[in-house]
């Protein structure tokens, strides 16, 4: 009985899901006996996209991660894989995960060893042995089978965790700081890599802390702290919605603006004039304001905040009313 | 099903292919057989020479103490313990007038102070001057002596296994050597590949490959087939030894003078007899004791307990190494905290190695029996009893008990060990103790 009631929900989950998602994430929990790392978290991951996945150390981002890769059990709540509930033992080869705490055998040789993690992914010898010839060839890491694992430096064992990752063309791939460690150059080549397999369809979860990364890799981003959802959306809507309505004018006549109804002043930094947009109005009225006075304008943006800004913005006052509690 | 294999293949050829497996494996034989022939050569020529001064006032004593190749015994006048060393003696005898009716001492005084072994040859060569002298002045004339002596050398204890009418030879030396040897090698391969294990864990965590492997496979799974690839490692070091060691011995028979070979060969055509007294004469010293050697091998019933041990090494392995691998994955870097972690799975291999030496000697006892049928101790104490005979020392329903128990200890320590495998192979930074992880075990993780 139970068992039936369950199909139809999950046909309705089903239903109520846009086509286009690969991942659906409802109501996780995952409670440790000191703490709640994932306290009621849901969203949903579409297909093709690159997803942020972003929070302080100790947010609960790995432990999310390891229920999304089937390392751990959730204690409620359920994942979607592609509209059915997600089954480890069946979907593992179609994930490719690189966690934070990495690392490979040091003694094994790279080719056998790039060839053995395949084959765990379920890939037959040949097929593995066809597609790491094919990843070695496009990085520039031909020369390194028969080296071992210890005569690498840590950026270039970064670049053969990646191709180990991706190798089985997995349908979501997991990053978790995937370029610490890496010099620019070897960083970019990544980044390349990763917007080629968004391109051929491939879903990508990045998890990070570095959010200039972020705003410039990723579509979507969800920001957890202590356990819970904060922040969830597209990285121009959060833009949008954390915006303060603080706009740049450049002028060369920089002493003729001041305090106005339309705006105030913020600060004034050679020739801009940062302004506060005040309640009631808009943009337009102050451009017309500005014109009007016969300002000399050369430039006037609007300023949007940064993620970083917005992330330790909240960040911050999540933690201050945890603190608040606690001390209750 | 084939992650695992996979992973059993890795673990495997890993091990197999690394210089050190092949150097032990095939240098160990040889190891072992060059120390027994050396230890052998060593005695026989190598120890020191001593020129022992003997002040006799009985007389009758010095026809016993003949020279050996390690002692001369001379009978000088006007020596005493203040001028023996001057005139190059190494050690002094002095020997009281023997009266048999009360206790005395006699006194060795030596330069260098001399070996047990020794010390007890000369005592027991005049213990038996004094028996012989006694028993002559009762008026046991010497050559009835001598008969005497030699009746010992005819005659030699041959215990049997009651079997009706298929008793067969049993030898308790024999059975002691056999299972001392077999308890021993189990104890000394638990410890190799418990910790071969444990350092393979220990390497994965470390190394940080750990989580890369668990999110393609159940950590259960990696855990197994570390197990059973490291074990299939250590069979294979076994079936090779076992193959080299024949191979060895075969060769250095055929090593062996022509005519000694012919000896052995008619010896064992004849059973041991080669035509009474003639016979007895043309059979060498050596050749009489190559033959003895053989038989006495023969008498033990090689396939069971063979068979016996891969069972045993096999399960006893199964069961520690599983705990071996728990150890292993809560360990940090820090190799001091895996020492500790160990002390109480090292604990119970060790007292089982010393029950084993008591049962070799004493395979019927109720310590014996009760350690044969505990799994923490049985892989080794039941060998040392298998080793004196199946079903006269060891009946069928204890073995099958036994290696009930085991196969039952070794899925439940695996079952435990992989719960707390499961949580401590992701948990870095944390010093753990067997408290934390029997709470692992036992309550509900991720």
């Amino acid at each position: 009985m139970r068992h039936g009631f369950s199909r139809i929900t999950n046909i309705f989950a089903f239903k109520f899901l846009p086509m286009d998602t690969l991942l659906s994430l409802q109501h996780l929990k995952k409670y440790y006996a000191t703490q709640k790392a994932v306290d009621d978290i849901s969203f949903d991951i579409e297909k093709g996209s690159i997803f942020g996945l972003l929070g302080p150390n100790g947010a609960g981002k790995t432990t999310l991660l390891r229920m999304i890769t089937g390392i751990f059990y959730p204690d409620e709540g359920q994942i979607m894989l592609e509209g059915k509930p997600f089954n480890p033992s069946e979907d593992i080869s179609k994930i490719g995960y690189m966690p934070e705490e990495r690392g490979m055998y040091k003694k094994m040789k790279i080719g056998e060893q790039a060839l053995y993690l395949a084959q765990l992914k379920g890939l037959s010898k040949a097929d593995a042995t066809e597609k790491i010839i094919y990843w070695f060839k496009k990085l520039e890491m031909e020369s390194w089978w028969n080296k071992k694992v210890e005569d690498l430096s840590k950026g270039m064992s970064q670049k053969l965790q990646f191709v180990i990752t991706v190798l089985h063309e997995p349908k979501l791939i997991i990053l978790d700081e995937p370029f610490s460690g890496l010099d620019p150059l070897n960083a970019n080549l990544i980044k390349d890599e990763i917007y080629g397999l968004a391109k051929k369809g491939s879903t990508i979860i990045f998890s990070t802390h570095r959010m200039e990364q972020v705003e410039e890799i990723c579509d979507h981003i969800v920001l957890v702290n202590l356990g819970k959802k904060i922040l969830d959306g597209t990285v121009a809507d959060i833009k949008q919605q954390f915006k303060e309505n603080i706009f740049s004018i450049e002028t060369n006549q920089i002493d003729h603006i001041s305090d106005n109804p339309t705006f105030s002043i913020v600060r004034k930094e050679g020739n801009k004039v940062f302004v506060k947009i005040n309640d009631g109005y808009d943009s337009n009225q102050v451009l017309t304001h500005l014109i009007n006075n016969k300002h000399n304008i050369v430039a006037y943006n609007e300023l949007l905040p940064s993620l970083n800004e917005i992330f330790i913005k909240l960040v911050e006052s999540t933690h201050a009313t945890a603190r608040a509690f606690q001390n209750i | 099903m084939r992650k695992i294999w996979l992973i059993i293949q890795r673990e495997y050829t890993t091990r197999v292919k690394n210089k050190r497996f092949l150097l032990i494996t095939f240098l160990m034989p040889l190891l072992i057989i060059g120390l027994i022939f050396g230890s052998a050569y060593l005695t026989s020529t190598g120890t020191e020479h001593r020129k022992i001064a003997v002040v006799d006032p009985n007389g009758f004593i010095k026809n016993s103490l003949k020279n050996t190749g390690q002692i001369d015994f001379e009978f000088p006048q006007n020596i005493d313990t203040s001028n023996y060393s001057s005139k190059g003696y190494t050690d002094i005898l002095i020997l009281p007038k023997f009266d048999s009716t009360q206790k005395t001492n006699y006194i060795l005084r030596s330069k260098k102070s001399m070996g047990l072994m020794m010390q007890n040859s000369i005592s027991d060569k005049i213990n038996n001057a004094i028996e012989d002298q006694m028993l002559q002045s009762a008026g046991i004339r010497q050559t009835v002596l001598d008969s005497i002596h030699k009746a010992s050398q005819y005659a030699e204890l041959k215990a049997y296994e009651d079997k009706g009418k298929a008793s067969k030879e049993s030898n308790a030396g024999l059975a002691m050597g056999i299972g001392y040897a077999s308890g021993f090698l189990i104890y000394i391969t638990l410890f190799i590949y418990g910790t071969m294990v444990m350092r393979g864990v220990m390497e994965e965590k470390t190394n940080r490959i750990a989580e890369v492997i668990i999110s393609s496979v159940k950590p259960f799974e990696l855990m197994l087939g570390k197990i059973i690839g490291i074990g299939a490692v250590g069979l294979t070091q076994f079936i090779l030894w076992i193959i080299l060691i024949t191979t060895l011995t075969s060769v250095g028979m055929g090593l062996l003078p022509a005519d000694l070979q012919n000896q052995v060969t008619t010896l064992q055509q004849t059973n041991g007899q080669m035509g009474g007294a003639a016979g007895m004469a043309q059979a060498s010293e050596s050749a009489m004791r190559i033959y003895d050697m053989q038989h006495t091998i023969a008498m033990a019933n090689w396939p069971l307990i063979i068979g016996c041990f891969i069972f045993y090494f096999l399960g006893g392995y199964l069961f520690y190494s599983a705990l071996f691998a728990a150890v292993g994955s809560v360990v940090n870097e820090d190799p001091q905290d895996a020492q500790s972690l160990m002390f109480p799975i090292t604990m119970p291999i060790i007292f089982s190695y010393l029950i084993t030496n008591m049962v070799t000697q004493n395979p019927n006892t109720p310590l014996a029996f009760w350690a044969s049928i505990i799994p923490f101790s049985s892989p080794m104490v039941m060998m040392a009893r298998i080793a004196y005979g199946v079903p006269s020392a060891v009946t069928y329903w204890e073995l099958a008990l036994s290696m009930f128990v085991l196969i039952a200890g070794f899925l439940f320590t695996t079952w435990l060990s992989g719960k707390i495998y499961r949580t401590g192979i992701l948990m870095y930074g944390k010093k753990v103790n067997w408290k934390t992880m029997m709470k692992w075990a036992f309550t509900k993780q991720f």
